[in-house]
């Protein structure tokens, strides 16, 4: 992709490196080391690995929500990696972030009135609190959720509304990028294709680039133009879903295929074995 | 043909807490010996109620208005809590949904495993040692003493899964209940946990529940399958059966509905509103008591 929106270079990230628990001072615990992810405009990119690879850590740091160790991040052509929060601050309401429980995400004390109308102020997208409600209206429409919802409370929803209420939350700020971290893990398939459907809508409409999380490869296949496979945090594989999918270059990668039971007979696969699988 | 080891028939339960509200409408499923049994279905749809039921656990909130669970031809609802107590870690177990909670943090994992031996089966502290670690050998465990003698936090989900899948088989069940066994698992783990499920279940000859969401797990594990919406069978047969040529509009939604890596132009398709019309209508027609 030529025009980049978001490119991330040697990306390495430490954790702990202040006291532990008991006073001694911590080495720290390096989990990605050296990570390059870039993301064009309008272009959704995958990010799948299991528990351990770093994928939710690389999401942070993309978005400045953890600090670098080393490595350069630039979004729409600015080095952002040592940007002072209050100059990243105009930059947040552009790079929005959907989290994988939107009942820990949205505040369960707001109504979904206050949870959306709020932003719109804070960020000044409204001149005042009509016009915000007029655009919250139309967002409602356009995620399929009944204008009802609004006097309502987290709680009162069902899981798949409260994503929607996420997915919106996130669009009315009319960002450039978007991170989505596991977020249809917690839900049922027939409500998870709605919300993956109504996500690959909005950010086709709204021209969107995205970073889509998953430990899931067919979830990313449905929605990812092209994705990188982590594993303890350094990328394994890159590259566009129809190739890594159809012709996965490394054992990894064929190995987290393999292991996806299929809904549909194949005697074979509890007992086959990939070459990585014996080597773990 | 031989009475099964398990039939559940007409099985009814209402949520007190919901007003009486039904959760489970007329059910009636087998187990035969040595035959894994799906019990498949979204939130709500009732199979971790027949789980609990089937071991005793319903909570409170729960009540079962009609309907028999015999076991071995004893309906489990009328045994005395007494005799019950016997059946239940002994002829009936479970493997647990989350590794990290099913395991007393502050107990040994010799200590764990070897209760139901000595108690129920009245093994010396020697002979149960020598039992554990046979067990631990059988679920490839690589260093059974290492891990007989730590605590779970020392040991990694599949591992603690693992000693949670010996503890299961450990007196020789001839049901064990898997609820959502590997639903908090990472896929290439979930694959290894599924094969040693069906190599104990095979060599022990042991019949299985395995409740889950995932209707490719039940294609791998599961030799039938019973598809539940909202306390209510919906679909049931042999797992190739189901899958290849499913009777139900519902079941038909639901393989459609999710996203496969190989096919990505065939998954992804929302379970159309007229399915859930029907649904309704079905459920209102036969409803339960």
């Amino acid at each position: 992709m030529s025009d980049t929106l978001l490119q991330a270079t040697g990306i390495e990230v430490t954790y702990g490196t202040t006291r532990g628990l008991l006073g001694k001072p911590g080495g720290g615990h390096k989990v990605l080391h050296g990570v390059d992810v870039h993301i064009g405009r309008g272009e959704t990119v995958g990010i799948v690995g299991e528990s351990g690879s770093g994928k939710t850590t690389l999401g942070r740091a993309l978005l400045r929500l953890v600090n670098t160790s080393a490595g350069a991040i630039r979004f729409d052509g600015a080095d952002i990696t040592h940007l002072p929060e209050p100059r990243m601050r105009p930059l947040r309401r552009r790079m929005q972030m959907i989290f994988q429980d939107p009942m820990a995400s949205l505040n369960p004390r707001h109504t979904i009135r206050r949870i959306l109308v709020e932003p719109l102020l804070l960020h000044r997208l409204a001149a005042d609190a009509r016009a915000a409600e007029r655009r919250v209206a139309a967002i409602l429409e356009r995620v399929t959720l009944p204008a009802v919802v609004l006097d309502r409370n987290p709680h009162e929803l069902s899981g798949g509304q409260r994503q929607r209420v996420g997915i919106a939350r996130a669009a009315l700020l009319e960002p450039d990028f978007v991170l989505a971290d596991e977020i249809v893990s917690g839900l049922d398939v027939s409500t998870q294709a709605q919300v993956l459907n109504l996500l690959k809508e909005l950010s086709a409409d709204l021209g969107l680039s995205m970073a889509f999380i998953s430990h899931d490869l067919s979830v990313i296949r449905a929605v990812c133009d092209r994705v990188y496979v982590m594993r303890h945090g350094r990328v394994v594989e890159e590259g566009p879903c129809e190739r890594v999918f159809a012709a996965p270059a490394s054992s990894y990668t064929r190995m987290l295929l393999d292991a996806i039971p299929l809904p549909e007979i194949d005697p074979e696969w509890l007992t086959r074995r990939t070459e990585s699988e014996d080597a773990a | 043909m031989t009475a099964p080891l398990l039939s559940i028939s007409g099985l009814n339960a209402v949520s007190d807490r919901d007003g009486g509200a039904p959760i489970l409408r007329d059910v009636s499923l087998t187990v035969a010996r040595g035959e894994v049994r799906g019990l498949v279905g979204e939130s709500g749809a009732g199979k971790s109620t027949i789980a609990k039921a089937l071991l005793g656990i319903l909570p409170r909130t729960v009540r079962v208005t009609a309907g028999t669970l015999a076991f071995e031809g004893r309906d489990l609802l009328k045994l005395p809590a007494r005799e019950l107590r016997d059946i239940m870690g002994s002829e009936i177990s479970l493997i647990p949904q989350d590794p990290q909670t099913a395991l007393n943090p502050g107990r040994r994992i010799e200590a764990q495993l070897t209760d139901g031996l000595r108690m129920k089966r009245g093994l010396s502290a020697r002979e149960a040692h020598g039992r554990a670690l046979s067990l631990l050998e059988e679920v490839h465990i690589r260093e059974p003493e290492r891990v007989l003698n730590s605590y779970p936090h020392e040991l990694s989900g599949g591992m603690r899964q693992r000693v949670l899948i010996a503890a299961a088989f450990a007196l020789e069940p001839k049901l064990v209940v898997a609820d959502e066994p590997t639903t908090a698992l990472d896929v290439t783990v979930q694959k290894q946990i599924l094969r040693l499920i069906r190599g104990m279940q095979e060599a022990h000859g042991t019949g299985v529940i395995f409740v889950t969401h995932d209707l490719g797990v039940v294609a791998q594990i599961c030799d039938t399958v019973t598809l539940l919406y909202s306390g209510k069978v919906i679909e049931e047969g042999r797992t190739a059966d189901v899958l290849a040529s499913p009777r139900h509009i519902y079941t038909r939604a639901l393989i459609a509905a999710g996203p496969r890596y190989d096919r990505p132009d065939a998954g992804l398709t929302p379970v159309p509103a007229a399915v859930f019309e029907e649904l309704r209508r079905e459920i209102a027609a036969g409803g339960g008591r």
